[in-house]
């Protein structure tokens, strides 16, 4: 079966629909799938809800999708470089829901995994611990009774997600910190759409090394990736 | 007299043990990692997938796949590895991580923290801090002992919403070390120049002897 595409339209063809509910992988503006973002802004899909750990900046990553209003949900661990934004928030335009950044990360990952909850310690006597389910367990020093809260697992209807490289089958290497959320990300849509920045042939990937097997992806894209750094630091060379 | 934002990163560096895996919060968190002392070893953690995080780098060498929880471009060191947001919090979450340094809007007496949201004015969001706060061995909060307005930011109880409930070990502030006891705080030491006295003046949490 074949899993790579010409570009982000064609491998996004068929898969879109407004009201739907995506997991998107990055990190800041690191690891971002950018070109499959510019693809679902062309296909103008609206009323979207989607589960990404931020929301990019204004004219980058998932920020294009703020400017075309075709987004009604975020569902991230911080959104703070973004003016478009707070001002769609303000306004009660997009709703946002806060998860803890490692909850956000791991409902993907209980999702991707057949797990619909899960309990934690994250988050217990603050606000993300209103209305949800509490438990007991015997995790303390010699077994003392300690807080959890349940969280739930993301089921979304697809994954859009950025990897280093894949072969013919989807296999996937990740670089670097541009890891993060695209693993548990890729996991947890009912379709994954991978974009790389270079596909190699089946059998050159060494088998002990691929961060995340071709099982998890359905469809893949090559492309110039812009790659933006969002906050450029650098020290002195020593003398 | 009190510390200044590079003495209070130094007495947090003194924290550290050989060994560790620590993970280090924006800010003047960030500054700690300047004054790690001789002969200790310790492995800092980026949240967003990395242990083992070097430098920044030297101008051109920036790498837009290589950033740290704050987005800033860092390097990697011989021991580095990496992993996806998932693992790293597992890691977090599984007790691995033996310290967390942490900012902090306010702390309470019972170690509750707020360092996340004040309502009313635009919220950012928590990123990692309540997953951290939650999971490390020992939570240890850097911060300035009052606010802008003169006002303490060590209280009975946080005004703010919570990161995290009796969680903070340990308070260093610009005018000294506080630790998180039964009953109260306790104080660790002054910071050069500050009197108890003073120290005492600018705390609202009951200060156990």
């Amino acid at each position: 079966m074949k899993k790579v595409y010409s570009n982000a339209a064609e491998a996004l063809d068929g898969l879109l629909h407004d009201g739907m509910f995506i997991a998107a992988g990055g990190f800041g503006l690191c690891g971002i799938p950018e070109l499959l973002l510019d693809a679902i802004k062309e296909a103008g899909t609206k009323d979207l809800t989607f589960a990404s750990n931020n929301a990019g900046v204004d004219d980058f990553g998932i920020g294009i999708l703020l400017q075309t209003k075709q987004v009604k949900k975020m569902i991230s661990s911080y959104v703070g470089e973004n003016a478009e934004f707070m001002r769609q928030y303000l306004s009660g335009e997009l709703e946002l829901e806060f998860n803890p950044q490692g909850t956000l990360a791991e409902r993907m990952r209980a999702g991707g995994a057949g797990i619909p909850g899960f309990f934690t310690k994250t988050g217990v006597g603050t606000v993300i611990a209103e209305g949800k389910m509490e438990k007991q367990f015997p995790t303390g020093a010699d077994g003392a009774m300690e807080d959890y809260i349940m969280e739930e697992g993301i089921f979304a209807d697809l994954a859009i997600v950025k990897a280093w490289k894949a072969d013919e089958t989807g296999n996937l290497v990740f670089r670097k910190t541009a890891r993060n959320f695209n693993a548990p990300a890729a996991t947890c849509g009912k379709v994954c759409v991978v974009e790389v920045e270079e596909i190699v042939p089946t059998g050159s990937l060494d088998p002990d090394s691929i961060h995340l097997p071709g099982i998890y992806v359905h469809r893949i894209i090559k492309g110039d990736h812009e790659k933006r750094i969002e906050q450029r630091t650098v020290r002195q060379k020593e003398a | 007299m009190a510390w200044d934002r590079n003495q209070m990163a130094a007495r947090a560096a003194q924290e550290l043990q050989d060994g560790w895996y620590v993970n280090l919060g924006i800010g003047i968190p960030t500054l700690v990692s300047n004054y790690i002392p001789e002969g200790v070893e310790v492995t800092l953690q980026s949240e967003n997938g990395m242990l083992g995080m070097g430098p920044f780098p030297i101008e051109g060498e920036e790498d837009a796949d290589l950033i740290n929880a704050g987005k800033q471009t860092i390097t990697e060191l011989p021991q580095t590895a990496y992993f996806d947001s998932a693992q790293s919090f597992a890691m977090i979450r599984g007790g691995k991580i033996a310290m967390a340094i942490l900012g902090a809007m306010e702390v309470a007496e019972n170690g509750d923290l707020a360092n996340w949201m004040i309502p009313g004015k635009l919220v950012k969001g928590m990123g990692g801090a309540m997953d951290l706060v939650a999971g490390v061995g020992r939570v240890v909060v850097v911060m300035d002992h009052t606010n802008k307005h003169g006002d303490s930011k060590v209280l009975k109880e946080c005004t703010l919403p919570l990161t995290g409930q009796k969680v903070v070990d340990r308070i260093i502030t610009n005018l000294g070390v506080l630790d998180v006891v039964e009953g109260g705080l306790k104080i660790v030491e002054c910071a050069d120049g500050v009197s108890e006295k003073e120290l005492r003046a600018s705390t609202l949490a009951t200060i156990v002897a």
